[in-house]
């Protein structure tokens, strides 16, 4: 299957965009921030590898994230290991952790699913929480230096910004090759008719427990590199709220797209960023936007604003006899 | 052995708690396959108002009242005007109730400030308990009396009044219920408020003993729904035993281990799931 000529020229402006970033906005602030939106943009990608190719609604993805972050950070900054080693550790180990995790959810589905990603995730929240004298607590864990991987100075933001975008392009390509792969095709195909899966031979919950852990794995990722920028991590990365915001980016980019994610991820990001500016009632916010989500654009928050666009330019332009139709085919489920 | 006896009712106490705020979860997503993620802060909100009207200079008994009435009417309202919306559409209910809780813990914080506050208890009911040289509160005591009664009123509601034989029927069959002439959006409606007024006088019960803080709400909600996952969906049985269970493991795990309290949780967890995955008492899969 070859992407039309049109999707690579759009491919190659963003890519464009996102590579001259540093060199635009030359302020250190906004390209840390760019930095963050990337971090987050692996986060939600792998966490539509869930919702939006596999039909589960996972509410702890933050697990992966958090535990990445806590290991990395503890194995190099307080149990006196390698920054590779660390890293490598981490890694391995939250996708251990996903295994498990993977194991327990998956027996159970759709809402059962979601209760049982939750639960656990707020065991290990107070786990952290709890367990002072591994984790620091409510004051979290700090003390790590960047790495210099190939003497590469991490510590300016720029050079920082090429390296977590470095990884996105990774995981972007992978990602992509996997929706592509047999299993990738396979795990769509048990989201949308489980039962014909299993009738035609697929072990489904195999299927389902393989993306499991992929997406644990590239959320690790994702935590190794929050670690690597906030230098410290706190119980609040693994809380719900961050579960929530992680699907926020997915469900506003609109779910089961490759690009979706990594516009939710930004949407999400400048938006908390600002409003933070200005008041302090950001989960107030989440909430009601989750609801206007829901109520209101069900499809997803960039989907549904562009149908607004279209419906209103429609208007203006007093042409209605498109309109009907193709509304009523959109908001179908 | 005074340590276990004493434990043993803390825990019994805590998970009184639990199956106040589980009960009503376990209920609603028995029959109405809502995941209400709104429950903890249901409870906490619920403590919040009845802290309020006690501060006021309400009586206790009235508070709890006023606590469980509140978080009724709120239950209402969601229910008929945004949940009703939503039928057949199981996640988006979820991400909804995800939506209010997160708009009424940070509207908390907002109103009653981020500090811990201690909700007096009756007068009545201070003091301790003495057998020989054990004492306990007495109104922990009271508590765990609360809960048994409530459990025995919820049985004789559902196994002996003609309102639990619909809600039965809705729970094992809903298409079949409802072709049998069962009203069940008014059923619907009046299981989402006996839930939502159950959190909200069980946040005010509890306030003596936890207090009210934020960070309550997701404190009681995963607990609840490990009682679900543990005793199984739209069970009354299942919801006791789970609130049991786990308040025992909470109670003595808090007190041996209390780094790991938490992670004594899993376990329970991972034992159902493996071995039985509808839960001890349950039917059907979650």
């Amino acid at each position: 299957m070859r992407a039309p000529a049109s999707n690579i020229l759009l491919w190659l402006i963003a890519l464009a965009a996102l590579l001259a970033l540093p060199w635009v906005v030359t302020s250190e602030y906004y390209v840390n921030i760019a930095s963050q939106i990337v971090i987050a943009a692996i986060l939600a990608l792998s966490l539509n590898l869930l919702i939006g190719f596999g039909g589960m609604i996972s509410l702890g993805h933050a697990v992966y994230l958090g535990v990445a972050a806590y290991l990395s950070i503890y194995l190099t900054a307080h149990a006196g290991f390698g920054h590779l080693a660390g890293a490598l550790i981490a890694i391995g180990a939250t996708t251990m952790l996903a295994m498990l995790f993977g194991y327990l959810a998956l027996r159970a589905s759709g809402l059962g699913f979601l209760m049982i990603t939750l639960a656990l995730g707020q065991i290990l929240w107070g786990v952290a929480y709890r367990w002072a004298s591994l984790t620091g607590g409510d004051n979290g864990l700090g003390g790590l230096k960047r790495p210099h991987p190939f003497g590469l100075n991490l510590m300016d933001p720029t050079i920082f910004y090429y390296f977590v975008l470095f990884f996105l392009g990774i995981a972007l390509w992978c990602i992509a090759r996997f929706i592509q792969s047999g299993l990738g095709q396979s795990l769509q195909g048990t989201r949308d008719q489980p039962r014909r899966m299993r009738a035609l031979g697929y072990n489904v919950w195999l299927i389902q427990w393989l993306s499991f852990v992929c997406a644990g794995f590239w959320g690790a990722v994702a935590g190794l590199l929050y670690a690597y920028y906030h230098q410290f991590v706190s119980p609040q990365t693994l809380h719900l709220t961050t579960s929530a915001e992680t699907l926020l980016m997915v469900i506003a980019g609109g779910t089961g797209t490759l690009l979706g994610p990594v516009v939710g991820a930004a949407l999400v990001i400048i938006l908390k960023n600002v409003v933070s500016a200005y008041i302090t009632r950001w989960l107030i916010l989440l909430g009601v936007i989750f609801v206007a989500i829901v109520l209101f654009m069900p499809e997803g928050l960039v989907p549904g604003i562009m149908r607004g666009v279209r419906a209103l330019r429609r208007r203006l332009r007093g042409d209605k006899m498109t309109d009907a139709p193709s509304i009523a085919k959109e908001r179908a489920p | 052995m005074n340590f276990w006896i004493i434990q043993g009712l803390n825990g019994l106490a805590f998970g009184s708690l639990l199956f106040i705020l589980a009960s009503g979860f376990s209920l609603i997503f028995g029959l109405m396959r809502i995941v209400n993620l709104s429950h903890g802060a249901y409870f906490m909100l619920g403590a919040y108002v009845g802290l309020s009207a006690i501060e006021a200079g309400v009586n206790f008994w009235i508070a709890i009242l006023i606590g469980g009435g509140a978080i009724c009417i709120l239950g209402a309202v969601i229910e008929r005007f945004i949940l009703r919306r939503l039928t057949g559409q199981p996640l988006a209910q979820v991400l909804v109730t995800l939506g209010i809780a997160f708009i009424i813990a940070d509207t908390c914080v907002w109103i009653w400030t981020g500090d811990p506050r201690p909700v007096p208890m009756p007068s009545a009911l201070t003091g301790a308990f003495r057998i020989s040289h054990l004492a306990f509160p007495i109104y922990r005591l009271f508590v765990i009396g609360v809960a048994f009664a409530l459990a025995a009123a919820l049985w004789f509601l559902l196994e002996r009044s003609r309102l639990g034989a619909m809600i039965r029927a809705g729970v094992d069959d809903l298409p079949m219920a409802r072709a049998m002439g069962i009203r069940t959006s008014l059923l619907f409606s009046v299981v989402f408020c006996l839930g939502s007024a159950l959190a909200g006088a069980g946040g005010v019960l509890a306030g003596p003993i936890l207090s009210v803080y934020p960070g309550l709400d997701t404190d009681m909600l995963p607990l609840a729904l490990v009682v679900v996952i543990l005793g199984g969906v739209g069970s009354l049985l299942g919801a006791f035993v789970g609130s049991l269970i786990i308040g025992f493991i909470y109670s003595y795990g808090q007190a041996l281990f209390p780094d790991l309290a938490y992670v004594i949780l899993f376990l329970p967890m991972v034992l159902v799931l493996t071995l039985r995955p509808t839960g001890l008492f349950g039917r059907q899969a979650i």
